[in-house]
């Protein structure tokens, strides 16, 4: 009698524990996602956007700032080709950053957008961005790396300067394992 | 039944009696106090002087890092394990723990995981340097490779607490004698049950986080790599999710011990005995919800900051109503200050102090200042010293004599005492005056004007290793020998545990007692 008591105790802790296992590492980290895309937390931005047609708000300016920086020890020469603009909202709007490969081989870099402020996030659409795919260059190649936005017209009004700013990472080891693995996921989100 | 304990060295390993088993925790819980306190005097004496004299900066990381580690997972819970391996059973007339053969599992799992941990040490590129907070990318892309053995060791560790906690909650629910009701239980068996829920609601999460760390460093995934599109602040809030209830683990049966022999030497009832298990209770419903008090300067929203800064302030009520009962339990009573006593007095006055300086760093626009300096290490160790370590203290003088049958040198207790309450004052108060000067933690080498405080801490710290020395003589020869106890040891205390002779048998309870 005892026993089974114990048993079956036993059997709903380990259950109660298990599913925090399964909360931890399943749960968690979707859910952080989402609950930063809703609010626009860690200032990523979304992932493709398709353009819907709308009136252009011609009465209004809002600048934009392009920063680039590098994680770790990534040797590319990589910056926005123009540093700040002015943009009207809902205004497609192009730029092209510019991304050199200085090294003596090839490698795989990869751009992670980080907006400020938050609450401007889930406001700035990208139609077309290089960092929805990993950009190879080989060795001393150079590029350049185009982004199309719009600015979503609903920005709140408070705001007037968006800072968009992409980390530059080296992924060529990482690139280069996924290759093998044969799944080469190109479209990411950023 | 009624046989003794079997002779030699394989009487440890098969053991399934709780009190075996509860001896080996606590021995082996004082072997990582040791260990881990040579790393802290490794640390302070680096420390003593600006410049960098005794090890490297690298060296000095994994000394901090190993330092954390085995003082959280090998000192202090093991140390709470063994103690209500002990007492639960005698406390609520039980003959032995719900579960014995899992229990012997989980104290022998151990020595394992530390063994593996302490091996990182002479391996290439050395132990862990990331800090016990393990944060990433730290702990994954710029990790040694020794991480690897580290994240098993992490879940030898926690595979051993949930069994351990699976243990109490059984033997809790199930076990006790006719008439002991959920209200009529000890305050130690309370926080107990109340803890090990919160095990194994978290320890599974700890588990979660480094094995999302292995995927990351092995497997190619990116949890925690913003390069594939992950982000290292999510692993502060998985890490913390656990981090913050894990410091309640490492209180609340602190709480239970205190609120056993404070009524013993006062002479008088415990104050409030129903508010403190709502207390309890509350306290470990708020731990879930106040983990980004940790994080106040990653970048969280306003309401985020907010809600966490009243969240954590909130615990300080509860927390405010045991300092309250305890106080009121020693209002007008007939006090004695022997060793235990004193070790419990000391705990409520600076426990108290560690509380303050928590609210100091809920407060979210001054955390900025406060974060990551030495302010943080003066609330924790206030906390935890002689929060976690001086209850373990005190438990095991008030109980020492149940399980030996003999009575500790009271007059080395005193000196065991006043060397560690001075010893660990004059170590960390000055902390907080460095902290709050904007000393980082977490360095070998500091600027100049933080000297005297620094040399102050080191001269301490040695003291109060050398306090520990004393507690260890103290018990070897009480263990050897000494004035015999009687059976009740102490004026009147309440409680099942001294109804049964001392030393106590090897059996106990095999009939229920009657509860009254
Ligand atoms: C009134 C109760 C408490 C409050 C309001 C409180 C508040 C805080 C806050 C805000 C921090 C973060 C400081 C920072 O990193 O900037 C912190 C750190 C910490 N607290 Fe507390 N605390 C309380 C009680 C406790 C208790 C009872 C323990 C353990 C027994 C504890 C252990 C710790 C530890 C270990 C850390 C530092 C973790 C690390 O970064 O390494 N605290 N506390
Ligand atoms: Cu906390």
């Amino acid at each position: 009698m005892r026993l089974s008591e114990n048993a079956k105790l036993t059997t709903k802790l380990l259950a109660l524990a298990g599913s925090m296992l399964v909360f931890a590492i399943f749960i968690m980290p979707p859910l952080y996602d989402a609950f930063c895309e809703i609010t626009g937390l860690n200032g990523k931005t979304g992932s493709r956007y398709e353009a819907v047609p709308a009136a252009v708000n011609t009465d209004r300016l809002v600048k934009v700032q392009f920063v680039a920086n590098f994680n770790g020890n990534m040797p590319w020469a990589f910056k926005p080709s123009v540093v700040s603009m002015k943009v009207h909202p809902g205004e497609p709007v192009d730029t092209v950053f510019l991304a050199t490969n200085p090294t003596g081989r090839d490698m795989v870099g990869q751009a992670i957008p980080s907006l400020v402020p938050f609450k401007a996030a889930e406001y700035f659409h990208k139609t077309e961005c290089f960092c929805f795919n990993q950009q190879a260059l080989k060795a001393g190649e150079s590029a350049e790396l185009p982004l199309r936005f719009i600015v979503d017209p609903d920005l709140p009004p408070g705001v007037n300067t968006i800072t968009l700013s992409y980390t530059l990472f080296d992924v060529t080891e990482k690139f280069t394992r996924n290759l093998d693995n044969n799944n080469a996921d190109s479209e990411r989100e950023g | 039944m009624a046989h003794g304990p079997q002779s030699g060295f394989s009487r440890w390993l098969y053991t399934t009696n709780h009190k075996d088993i509860g001896s080996m925790y606590l021995w082996f819980s004082f072997a990582m106090f040791l260990l881990g306190g040579c790393m802290a005097l490794v640390i302070r004496a680096e420390l003593f002087e600006p410049g960098l004299q005794i090890v490297q900066p690298e060296f000095f990381n994994q000394m901090t890092t190993m330092h954390g580690l085995i003082m959280v997972f090998g000192a202090v819970m093991p140390a709470f394990v063994g103690l209500a391996n002990w007492m639960i059973p005698m406390m609520i007339g039980a003959p032995d723990m719900a579960l014995p053969r899992m229990n012997n599992w989980s104290f022998w799992i151990l020595p394992f995981a530390f063994a593996m941990l302490a091996s990182t040490l002479f391996m290439d590129g050395g132990a862990p340097n990331f800090g016990w907070t393990f944060y990433a990318p730290l702990s994954t892309e710029y990790a040694p490779p020794s991480t690897t053995f580290f994240i098993f060791s992490i879940h030898i560790m926690g595979a051993s607490s949930i069994m351990g906690a699976i243990n109490i909650i059984a033997t809790i629910l199930n076990m006790r004698a006719p008439g002991m009701t959920l209200m009529k239980m000890p305050l130690f068996v309370w926080t107990w049950l109340i803890t090990a829920y919160l095990l194994i609601a978290v320890m599974p999460v700890l588990a979660g986080v480094v094995t999302m760390m292995l995927m990351d460093i092995h497997f190619g995934t990116s949890f925690f790599s913003a390069a594939g599109g992950g982000d290292p602040v999510l692993f502060q809030h998985v890490f913390w999710f656990f981090g913050h209830p894990e410091v309640y683990i490492m209180i609340l049966p602190a709480f239970g011990i205190v609120s056993a022999i404070i009524p013993t030497f006062a002479r008088k009832p415990l104050f409030g005995y129903s508010s403190m298990v709502y207390a309890t209770a509350s306290i470990a419903f708020l731990s879930f919800i106040v983990w980004a008090h940790h994080m106040f300067t990653v970048g969280m929203p306003i309401a985020g900051e907010l809600f966490f800064m009243y969240a954590t302030m909130l615990i300080a009520v509860p927390t405010g109503v045991k300092v309250f009962n305890w106080v009121t339990t020693m209002f007008r009573g007939s006090m004695t200050f022997e060793t235990p006593m004193l070790f419990a007095i000391a705990f409520v006055i600076l426990f108290t102090i560690g509380g303050f300086s928590g609210l100091m760093l809920a407060i979210a626009p001054a955390d900025f200042q406060y974060h990551d300096t030495y302010f943080v290490v003066a609330h924790f160790h206030y906390v935890l010293v002689p929060g976690a370590i001086f209850s373990i203290t005190a438990g095991v003088y008030y109980w020492l004599p149940k399980w030996t049958g003999n009575m500790y040198n009271e007059t080395m207790g005193k000196v065991h005492f006043w060397l560690a309450f001075i010893g660990l004052n004059v170590t960390f108060f000055p902390m907080h005056f460095v902290g709050l000067a904007g000393m980082p933690r977490r360095i070998p080498d500091y600027a100049l004007q933080f000297a005297d405080f620094n040399q102050i801490a080191s001269v301490g710290a040695f003291l109060f290793g050398a306090a520990q020395l004393v507690f260890l003589f103290n018990v070897v020869r009480t263990v050897m020998g000494g004035r015999k106890a009687t059976d009740k040891v102490w004026d009147n205390p309440e409680g099942l545990e001294w109804t049964v002779p001392s030393p106590a048998p090897y059996h106990t309870f095999s009939t229920p007692p009657a509860v009254r």
